[in-house]
C-alpha cells in the first residue's frame, strides 16, 4: 500500500504536474529567468546610485537558503538597523521628510528575496537616479508608470513595482 | 485598515462559505461509498476514472472495502501504516547522497534531523528544522515529503470518518475499512484538487522543474545562485492537506512558492477549504446538516475574532520602532492584511505554511497565533484532525452541560459516559502537557536556551511557540529559534508524535465505545446541540480549557512583551 501510494503520489503525480507545467508554462515553470541576469521573481541587491534599490534583505539576496531576520518587535538590533537604513535612504535620496519613506524600504522582507517595492518607494528614488545617470526625471517617471503593477484582478494584494524590471528598462534608455 | 482590505476579506470568506457545502456534499458521497458502487457511464465524468483507480488499488493491495473493522483493528492498521511511512522517510534521508534526483549533490541528512523531519511529516506537522533548498534532494522532496503530505492528510480524514460512523452506528463494532477510507480520500479528494491547484500555481510562476539550481550574474555583476525544483506539485498538497512544510526555507513567502497575490489567495483558500467542508460532510453523514453548520459557526467565530485582534495590533503604532503597519518579515506583494490573514488561518488550521515571518509579528498578533494552536487546532484545524479535535470539545461541552442540569449527557442520541469523558480528557491534556512540560525543560537547560535569537520575553515565546507548534501539529515557527540542534530535533519530534497519536488513539477509543451504544430517542429533556446557546457554551469551554491552561505561560512571553513594547523598551 505504501509502495503503491509512493509511486502514485510521489512519482506519477509529480511527473504529471511537471509534464503539464513544462508543456504549457515552460518559462514560468523553470523560474521566470531573464537571460542570464536573474529571475523576474527573485529580487537582487542594488547599491549603485544608478539603480533603483530593492528592500533590505536578511540574507543579502543570496537565496541559499531564503529567509527573514526574525527579529522581534522589541529587538534593539532591529531598531538600530532600521534607523540607520532610514537615515541612509533619506540622505542618499535627498528626502527631508522621513515619514514619506514607505515602510517596506526600511524593513526586511520575509523571504529576503522580495522582488518588489511600492510605487511610492520607486518615486522617491527618481531624483538620485536622474542625477547619477544625468538624464531627465520625467523619463524615469515614464518607466515607473509603465511598469507599475496594479492589484491583481483589481482587488488582490497590493500595488507594486518590480525592481529588476525597472533597472533593466533604465539600462535601456541610458548606459 | 484600507477599503481594499475589507473587499478582499469579504471575497475570501465569501468564496469559502459558498464552496463549503459543495465540497462537503461531494466528500460525504465519496466516504459513504456512493461512488464506488455505482458505475458512471459518461466518459467525461472524472468520477469514472477515480473509481477505476480505486478498484485497481484494491486489487493490487488485496483490500476488501466491505470488510469492516472494529476500532482496535482500524487503529492498529493506522498506526502500523504510519510507522512504516515514518521508517521509510527516516531512512530515505539518511541515504539521499547515494540516490538519484539530487542534482545539487546534497549530503546525507543527520540522524536527529532525519528523525525530526520524518516525525514532522508523518504527523501532519511539517515543522521545518531543515532548509528545503540546502538540505533535501528532489528525490526526498518527492518520495518522502510529497507522499507523506498526502498520507498524513488522508490519515486525518480516516479518523474523523471512524468517529462519524461511531456516532451514527447502532450497537455494532464496525467503523469502516481503514484502507478503503485512506484510498478514497486520496483518489477522490486530495489528488484531483492538488492537480487543479498545482497547475494554477505554475501558471502564475511557481517553479516545477528537475533542473539544477541556476547561477546568474546580477545586473550589478554579483553572482546569485537561484534554487528551483519540483515545487508546485508539493505546494499544492502542502496547502490542501494542511501540511505546511515548504519546498524552500522561506515557505510561502518565497517568490517561487507564492509569486503573486492570486497564488496567495489560492493558497489561503486551499488551506481552509477541506477542513471547512468537512464540517458539512460531518453534518451530512450523521444525518443533520444543521449540526455541521453549528460547529462551522463556532469555528468561524473563533477564527474571525482572532483575525480582528491581529489586524488591529498590526496596524497600531509600535513605540519602539515608531511605525505602524510594520513590514518587517512581510512581502510587498501581499501587504499587511494578506500577511496577517495568512498568519491567522495557518495557525487556526494546523497548516503551518507562512507567508510572513511570525517572529516579526507584533506581540499581540504573535500571541493570537500561539493561542490558535494552543486551543488544540480546532478552529477548522487540520484535515480531519480539526474536526475530531472539535468533537472532543463537543463531548466535554455536553458533559459539562449535563452536570449543570444533573442529567446523563448525550450527543446525537449517544450517551456520553465515564469512558468517553476520560478519553476526551486524555486527548485534551496530552498536547498541553507537551507544550508546558517541554517548554519548562527547555528553559532550564543550556541546550534549550542557546538556540534563542531574540532576548527578553520574545526569546521565551520562541521556545513556547516551537513546542506549541509541535504539539498542535502545526509546524509554523518563530524562526529566530535555531531548532536544528539535537536537543530540539529530538524533543520536538517526540512532541509531534505525542501531539498526534495521543489524540488519535483516544478518539478511536471513543469512536469504538460510541459505536457499540444504542441511539436514544430525543425527548424534551435533550440538550439541543444545534442551537445558538450550544455554540456559546462550546466556545466558552474551548476558551476556558485551552486559553486558561496557558495564561501563565503567555503572560511571561507575549503579554509582557506587549506592555514593554508600549513603554518603548528594547532587548
Amino acid at each position: 500500500m505504501l509502495l503503491l501510494m509512493t509511486i502514485l503520489t510521489g512519482i506519477l503525480y509529480t511527473l504529471l504536474i511537471t509534464g503539464i507545467a513544462q508543456l504549457f508554462f515552460p518559462t514560468k515553470a523553470n523560474g521566470s529567468f531573464i537571460q542570464n541576469i536573474g529571475s523576474e521573481l527573485i529580487g537582487q541587491k542594488f547599491v549603485s546610485d544608478k539603480y533603483f534599490w530593492s528592500r533590505p534583505s536578511a540574507i543579502n539576496y543570496n537565496p541559499l537558503p531564503s529567509g527573514g531576520t526574525n527579529y522581534s518587535m522589541t529587538s534593539k538590533k532591529l531598531r538600530d538597523t532600521t534607523f540607520s537604513i532610514e537615515n541612509n535612504f533619506a540622505s542618499k535620496n535627498m528626502i527631508y521628510n522621513k515619514s514619506e519613506i514607505p515602510n517596506e524600504m526600511i524593513f526586511s522582507s520575509a523571504s529576503g528575496l522580495d522582488p518588489h517595492i511600492s510605487v511610492q518607494a520607486a518615486k522617491l528614488q527618481i531624483k538620485r537616479i536622474a542625477k547619477a545617470r544625468n538624464i531627465d526625471e520625467t523619463k524615469i517617471q515614464e518607466i515607473i508608470t509603465k511598469l507599475k503593477e496594479p492589484r491583481q484582478f483589481f482587488v488582490l494584494g497590493e500595488e507594486r513595482i518590480n525592481v529588476l524590471l525597472l533597472n533593466l528598462s533604465l539600462d535601456k534608455i541610458s548606459k | 485598515m484600507k477599503t481594499f482590505d475589507v473587499i478582499q476579506i469579504v471575497l475570501f470568506f465569501g468564496a469559502l462559505i459558498v464552496l463549503t457545502p459543495i465540497l462537503g456534499k461531494y466528500m460525504a458521497k465519496v466516504f459513504s461509498g456512493d461512488f464506488s458502487d455505482q458505475l458512471s457511464k459518461s466518459y467525461w465524468n472524472p468520477i469514472r476514472y477515480f473509481r477505476l483507480f480505486e478498484k485497481i488499488i484494491y486489487k493490487i493491495c488485496g483490500i476488501k472495502p466491505n470488510e469492516l473493522m472494529n476500532w482496535k483493528s482500524y487503529t492498529i492498521s493506522l498506526l502500523v501504516f504510519n510507522f512504516i511511512g515514518f521508517l521509510f522517510l527516516f531512512f530515505l534521508q539518511l541515504i539521499q547522497k547515494w540516490l538519484p534526483a539530487n542534482p545539487q549533490h546534497l549530503g546525507n541528512v543527520e540522524v536527529a534531523l532525519s528523525f525530526n523531519t520524518a516525525a514532522s511529516f508523518v504527523t501532519n506537522t511539517n515543522w521545518q528544522s531543515y532548509a528545503g533548498e540546502t538540505t533535501l534532494s528532489y528525490l526526498v522532496q518527492m518520495l518522502g515529503l510529497t507522499v507523506q503530505n498526502f498520507l498524513s492528510a488522508a490519515t486525518g480524514i480516516t479518523v474523523i470518518l471512524a468517529l462519524i460512523r461511531g456516532l451514527k452506528n447502532k450497537t455494532t463494532n464496525d467503523l469502516g475499512n481503514f484502507w478503503a477510507d485512506l484510498t478514497r480520500s486520496i483518489i477522490y479528494v486530495l489528488i484531483p484538487l492538488s492537480i487543479i491547484l498545482a497547475v494554477m500555481l505554475v501558471s502564475q510562476g511557481v517553479v516545477q522543474t528537475f533542473d539544477n539550481y541556476t547561477t546568474v550574474n546580477t545586473l550589478e555583476g554579483a553572482k546569485q545562485t537561484i534554487a528551483v525544483g519540483p515545487a508546485a506539485s508539493q505546494i499544492a498538497i502542502k496547502m490542501l492537506g494542511t501540511n505546511g512544510g515548504g519546498f524552500f526555507n522561506a515557505n510561502s513567502a518565497h517568490p517561487f512558492e507564492n509569486p503573486t497575490p492570486f497564488t496567495n489567495f489560492l493558497e489561503m483558500f486551499a488551506l481552509l477549504i477541506i477542513p471547512m467542508a468537512l464540517t458539512y460532510t460531518f453534518g451530512k453523514m450523521i444525518g443533520s446538516v444543521k449540526q455541521g453548520w453549528t460547529i462551522f459557526i463556532a469555528m468561524f467565530i473563533l477564527c474571525i475574532v482572532g483575525f480582528a485582534i491581529m489586524l488591529y495590533s498590526e496596524y497600531s503604532n509600535n513605540p519602539v520602532l515608531q511605525h505602524a503597519g510594520i513590514m518587517e518579515g512581510k512581502e510587498t506583494r501581499f501587504g499587511i492584511m494578506n500577511s496577517v490573514l495568512f498568519a491567522n488561518i495557518t495557525t487556526d488550521v494546523s497548516c503551518g505554511a507562512v507567508n510572513c515571518m511570525h517572529s516579526s509579528l507584533t506581540p499581540m498578533s504573535g500571541m493570537i497565533a500561539t493561542i490558535n494552536m494552543m486551543l488544540g487546532e480546532i478552529v477548522f484545524g487540520g484535515v480531519g484532525a480539526g474536526m475530531y479535535g472539535m468533537l472532543i470539545f463537543v463531548i466535554l461541552t455536553v458533559f459539562i452541560a449535563g452536570l449543570m442540569v444533573g442529567r446523563t449527557p448525550e450527543y446525537l442520541g449517544k450517551k456520553i459516559e465515564a469512558k468517553e469523558v476520560k478519553m476526551a480528557i486524555v486527548a485534551v491534556l496530552a498536547p498541553n502537557f507537551v507544550i508546558l512540560a517541554f517548554t519548562a525543560i527547555a528553559v532550564m537547560i543550556p541546550a534549550g536556551l542557546s538556540s534563542i535569537l531574540n532576548t527578553g520575553p520574545h526569546g521565551f515565546t520562541e521556545i513556547l511557540y516551537a513546542f506549541t507548534s509541535a504539539a498542535a501539529n502545526n509546524g509554523s515557527a518563530f524562526a529566530g529559534l535555531n531548532a536544528n540542534t539535537n536537543f530540539y530535533n529530538i524533543m520536538l519530534g517526540i512532541g509531534m508524535i505525542i501531539g498526534r497519536f495521543a489524540i488519535i488513539i483516544p478518539v478511536m477509543a471513543i469512536a469504538g465505545s460510541l459505536s457499540a451504544k444504542k441511539i436514544v430517542p430525543q425527548s424534551s429533556g435533550t440538550f439541543k446541540t444545534d442551537s445558538g446557546l450550544f455554540i456559546g457554551l462550546l466556545i466558552a469551554v474551548i476558551l476556558i480549557v485551552g486559553a486558561l491552561t496557558h495564561f501563565p505561560a503567555l503572560s511571561l512571553g507575549s503579554i509582557i512583551e506587549h506592555f514593554l513594547m508600549l513603554s518603548g523598551k528594547t532587548f
